[in-house]
């Protein structure tokens, strides 16, 4: 067996990102993601990284703009309130086509909220990303193995459809400890892409890096070339698993934490003799539509649990299109559910 | 196998300590773990709480509603959690800190004066670990030793000197628990 170590998701995110090639973060501390820019100050100068601490989060995601042009490997990470302060930035990134990694460790909310765990920053994420047309790619891991793995793809993912990736994960995974297998850290390529910035060395015509199109078909142009990138990140960077029975009654829809829960409230519920499947989207924006599509057709009815009032529903909704009920489960503000009122809900409905 | 053990305590008291020792002497036995703490933001004199989920397969659920066992370190802890134990179950309590009115018949109940024995050997602080050495041995779910050796893997180096007066503090919650599971 491969040596295990026990880590916190944080640095499970940080030391990931590193071993998938990030060189340079910039980042503004906040609750309950702080041990990720601590373990980037301790170990980014040691390989030659970058490791800034910015004034606030608005300078930190221009700073990410800025490195990300240049062809650099760039990351922040932050919680909720954080990310708010980032949409504008995000926005002007996705407009010049850069890539970068964030993550968000959500915390209750709204407002300055709580530092407990929450799931109510999926409409942020997923819709989020500023204004415009423009849209983060988001993943949400539900383990710390499966936050270093992911953030390490997040990288070239990142740079293959040049736009920003955002993990997404909350309070609970950030502290917690379970074993997670580390890799070898990999550098980034050394040849940065034909796009980056970098003077006009030997004569090459300069790159322009830049998200103000006057012209209206020339805006429209670039927003075309983005959904085309959104339409080819569907094709190939939706993800998801299926847990439980092969002839279910209720299929269950919950992602990140919440899915863990599930994971044991549907062994509940089948001891109470009712069949469910799981299923967890890992891609949430490409959101896996065709396999709970496909489901729906099957089951009686559908529970989407979620620790927030009800928003990753409403993709659970858009993939039923009307083919069974929709039941909801979930708390808000910092609460969580445990996997005995799942199971409880799930009998109530079944 | 898949065993849960909910600690809860006043901040300070090293509830979460006591829970990372016994995960990283689970990780050391070759077992699945998922750990997680919640506490609220003081620093001195909050509440603090860790849930721990050890498994011999896929851990599942890292959050759970009714503990198969708890380690309760104060009255506050046992007020709010010991009625939570699934039947069945185990809960270690600190008697030094909680009233006379701990009572649960469906469960197995080790009631030690943890403080008291911990004040005995020299520090208050290892209220924790006489309370961590009666869990470990009510429950078996590690070995004694996998604790000791998880003290110097947990602890910074600058904490070392205390390791004996941890695991003399260890011994004795085992041996009281023994006494009283007898």
């Amino acid at each position: 067996m491969p040596e295990r170590q026990l880590i916190t998701g944080n640095e499970a995110a940080a030391e990931g990102a590193i071993a998938g090639g990030c060189r340079y973060f910039f980042g503004y501390p906040i609750t309950p993601q702080n041990k990720i820019p601590e373990y980037m100050s301790a170990h980014l100068p040691e390989i030659g990284g970058v490791y800034i601490q910015a004034e606030s989060e608005v300078a930190a995601i221009n700073m990410l703009y800025g490195a990300a042009a240049t062809g650099a490997w760039a990351m922040t990470s932050s919680s909720s309130p954080g990310i708010s302060l980032m949409q504008e930035g995000l926005s002007y990134m996705i407009g010049a086509e850069l890539p970068c990694v964030l993550v968000n460790m959500v915390r209750g909310g709204p407002g300055l909220g709580n530092i407990a765990p929450a799931q109510s920053d999926y409409w942020l994420a997923t819709r989020g990303a500023g204004h415009g047309d423009g849209r983060c790619l988001t993943f949400a891991p539900f383990s710390v193995q499966e936050i270093y793995d992911l953030i390490g793809q997040a990288f070239p993912i990142a740079q293959r459809y040049r736009n920003p990736v955002m993990i997404l994960a909350d309070a609970v995974l950030a502290s917690m400890r379970e074993p997670c297998v580390l890799r070898e850290r990999l550098d980034p390529p050394e040849e940065k892409p034909a796009w980056a910035v970098g003077g006009r060395r030997r004569g090459r015509q300069r790159n322009i890096v830049n998200s103000l199109w006057t012209d209206p078909p020339v805006m429209e142009e670039v927003n075309l070339r983005i959904q085309q990138r959104y339409e080819e990140a569907a094709q190939n960077e939706t993800r998801w698993t299926e847990h439980g029975a092969d002839a279910p009654e209720i299929l269950v829809c919950a992602y990140g934490i919440s899915a863990r829960i599930c994971q044991t409230a549907i062994e509940h519920a089948a001891e109470a003799g009712i069949a469910c499947r799981l299923i967890r989207p890992i891609s949430l924006f490409p959101f896996p539509t065709e396999v709970i599509a496909d489901w729906a057709q099957r089951v009686k009815k559908v529970l989407v649990v979620e620790l927030s009032m009800g928003q990753f529903i409403e993709d659970v909704r858009l993939a039923v299109e009307g083919a069974c009920p929709v039941e909801f489960f979930g708390r808000t503000g910092g609460v969580l559910v445990t996997p005995e009122e799942v199971a409880e809900r799930i009998i109530e409905i079944a | 196998m898949r065993q849960e053990v909910f600690m809860a305590g006043m901040g300070g008291q090293g509830v979460l300590l006591a829970g990372q020792l016994l995960a990283q002497a689970a990780l050391e036995a070759g077992l699945e773990l998922s750990w997680f703490p919640l506490y609220s933001p003081e620093v001195r004199g909050g509440r603090a709480t860790c849930t721990l989920v050890i498994a011999d397969g896929e851990v599942g659920s890292p959050v759970v509603g009714q503990p198969g066992s708890v380690i309760l370190m104060d009255g506050i802890a046992v007020d709010n959690h010991l009625n939570r134990v699934r039947a069945g179950g185990l809960a270690v309590v600190n008697s030094s800190l909680a009233g006379d009115e701990i009572k649960r018949d469906d469960i197995d109940l080790v009631a030690i004066a943890a403080t008291d024995v911990a004040v005995e050997l020299g520090s208050e602080q290892a209220t924790n670990m006489v309370l961590l050495g009666a869990y470990v041995q009510a429950s078996g779910v590690v070995e004694a030793q996998a604790i000791e050796d998880a003290l110097h893997r947990v602890l910074p180096e600058r904490h070392h000197d205390y390791i004996p007066t941890n695991v003399a503090a260890l011994q004795h919650g085992a041996q009281l628990a023994a006494e009283q599971l007898q």
